[in-house]
């Protein structure tokens, strides 16, 4: 199957990058150095192109309906401008994507609306959401499949090809935005957005990123894409320095920290319980509720190791018997503390902060210790 | 981009260099290969002592997003491993014709540098 290519592939090849297949996308995984990028957004600001992420738009009379049914968090909470992170998951409460979830303006008071069909859909509620890079075609059909089979009024859109998807990170990345744009951002309150015209162009801009920095992320039309990424002269980051930088924030990738053919989790497993709001009667509602946090038998932790290695997805963690009772499902050198960490699951017995285990890197036990997350400070 | 080859040795298709003196041979891995791997995080490297033959696995680099395994260029025991690179790995990065290196081996046959690749060979397989 060919690749899919984000809209600027061009661009970042002139730039010299180095790219990577990434669900399904031919996406640039490093521009100039890992450590130089991851530096930037620690440190300064840094620019990453993340159009392989979905694009979702839900909209009509009963698309809160929908969206409660099939994301785990309180849709309902949301005005408009509101983002949410949530968790799309299964019967058994197993998570089959994670997303965030914002609430765009009511149909009819978008700028630039598109009217549809003639029809009057004014005041309705709309949604964007983001499933992750190569889930967005399934997860458009299980919303699709849901909206039919339970009757409900709201339209479901795949617009993952139509909008380009770019992430200003960094403790300076007010400073940089706010230059370009024609109304201050600086004011947006985390985990809100709203649209804002960003070098001429009309932005969808919330406060929201995965790095654990402040930041925002921007998406624009396909077709402006190239305009509004060439106004940014900071430091281009790719997927390499994007990875190191969720896993030192402790944040999930998605068919790493959980997979759902090879690895299903429930939120509470991965550690984001926070995201499941049982009164709100979704798919997996139900069984999450009898799950009860507390009784959670395998749970993500930290784990940096003591003895000279890097974790790396897939590796054994062991007890200090040699005894297997868990895996690495992401692990890195971490740049900003130069020493190696990385995330797993264990049984709660071993999931206590300052535990001691090995993790066998090439059939060699080396010593490591459960941290608590995020291994940084960060943003909240 | 264009990459330092130096012509006073010789390569491995896997991206080793191997330079001989007095039957000594100090072995790295390329600039191509750094630049590919990006930044060096970790050398496991055999300790002194013990033997290596050609075209087996002596030790590992890894940078942040990749592991490689590396390949010896020649048989015979290990009479010299680069310690500083334990510390600091992105000295191969950094260097890795000259303070990048990683183990001298104490070469049974000298001949059998002669299968390797020359640098113009090596170019050609790079370019």
């Amino acid at each position: 199957m060919p690749l899919q290519t984000p809209p600027l592939r061009g661009t970042h090849d002139e730039r010299g990058a180095k790219f990577t297949e990434f669900g399904g996308w031919d996406m640039p995984v490093e521009f100039d150095s890992i450590r130089a990028e991851h530096a930037a957004v620690r440190d300064d600001v840094g620019i990453f192109d993340v159009s392989h992420m979905g694009q979702i738009h839900v909209s009509g009379p009963d698309a809160t309906v929908l969206m409660q049914r099939l994301t785990s968090n309180d849709v309902s909470r949301l005005g408009v401008g509101d983002a949410q992170y949530a968790t799309i998951t299964d019967e058994d409460g197993s998570i089959i994507d994670d997303t965030v979830v914002y609430r765009l303006p009511d149909a009819g008071d978008e700028p630039a609306t598109e009217s549809r069909e003639g029809e009057d859909h004014s005041g309705d509620p709309t949604y964007l959401f983001v499933p992750n890079a190569g889930a967005d075609e399934a997860i458009h059909e299980r919303w699709v499949e849901h909206r039919n089979e339970w009757d409900l009024e709201a339209t479901v859109d795949n617009r993952t090809d139509e909008y380009a998807m770019f992430a200003v990170q960094g403790p300076n990345a007010v400073e940089s935005v706010e230059g370009r744009t024609d109304e201050s951002v600086a004011d947006l309150e985390r985990f809100t957005a709203r649209y804002v015209t960003v070098e001429g162009v009309e932005c969808w801009i919330a406060r929201t990123g995965y790095t654990g920095e402040d930041g925002f992320e921007l998406i624009v039309p396909w077709s402006a894409a190239e305009q509004l990424w060439s106004a940014f002269d900071c430091q281009p980051c790719g997927l390499g320095a994007r990875d190191t930088l969720r896993i030192e924030a402790g944040l999930l990738l998605a068919g790493q920290d959980f997979d759902y053919e090879t690895d299903p989790r429930t939120p509470y497993e991965a550690g984001i319980g926070f995201v499941v709001a049982l009164e709100t009667d979704f798919v997996g509602s139900d069984a999450l509720a009898r799950l009860e946090e507390s009784e959670t038998e395998e749970q993500l932790v930290g784990i940096q190791l003591i003895d000279r290695g890097v974790p790396r997805h897939g590796y054994d963690i062991t007890n200090t018997d040699g005894r297997v009772v868990g895996t690495i499902t992401s692990g890195t050198m971490s740049p900003t503390l130069e020493r190696p960490i990385g995330l797993g699951y264990v049984p709660t017995e071993y999931a206590e902060p300052g535990t001691t285990l090995q993790v066998v890197v090439r059939g060699q036990s080396k010593k490591a210790r459960v941290e608590t997350t995020p291994f940084i400070e960060t943003v909240q | 981009m264009s990459f330092d080859i130096p012509e006073d040795r010789r390569y491995l298709e896997s991206h080793e260099w191997a330079h001989e003196d007095d039957g000594v041979v100090r072995v790295g891995i390329t600039d191509f290969a750094q630049d590919e791997l990006g930044d060096v995080v970790f050398v496991e490297l055999p300790d002194e002592g013990e033997t290596v033959s050609q075209e087996g696995e002596f030790g590992v680099v890894e940078s942040i997003k990749a592991v490689s395994d590396l390949y010896a260029p020649v048989s015979g025991e290990v009479v010299g491993v680069n310690e500083a690179l334990f510390d600091a790995p992105e000295l191969v990065n950094d260097d890795p014709f000259g303070d990048g290196w990683m183990l001298e081996i104490d070469a049974d046959d000298t001949a059998e540098l002669e299968a390797l690749l020359t640098a113009a060979d090596y170019e050609d397989q790079i370019a």
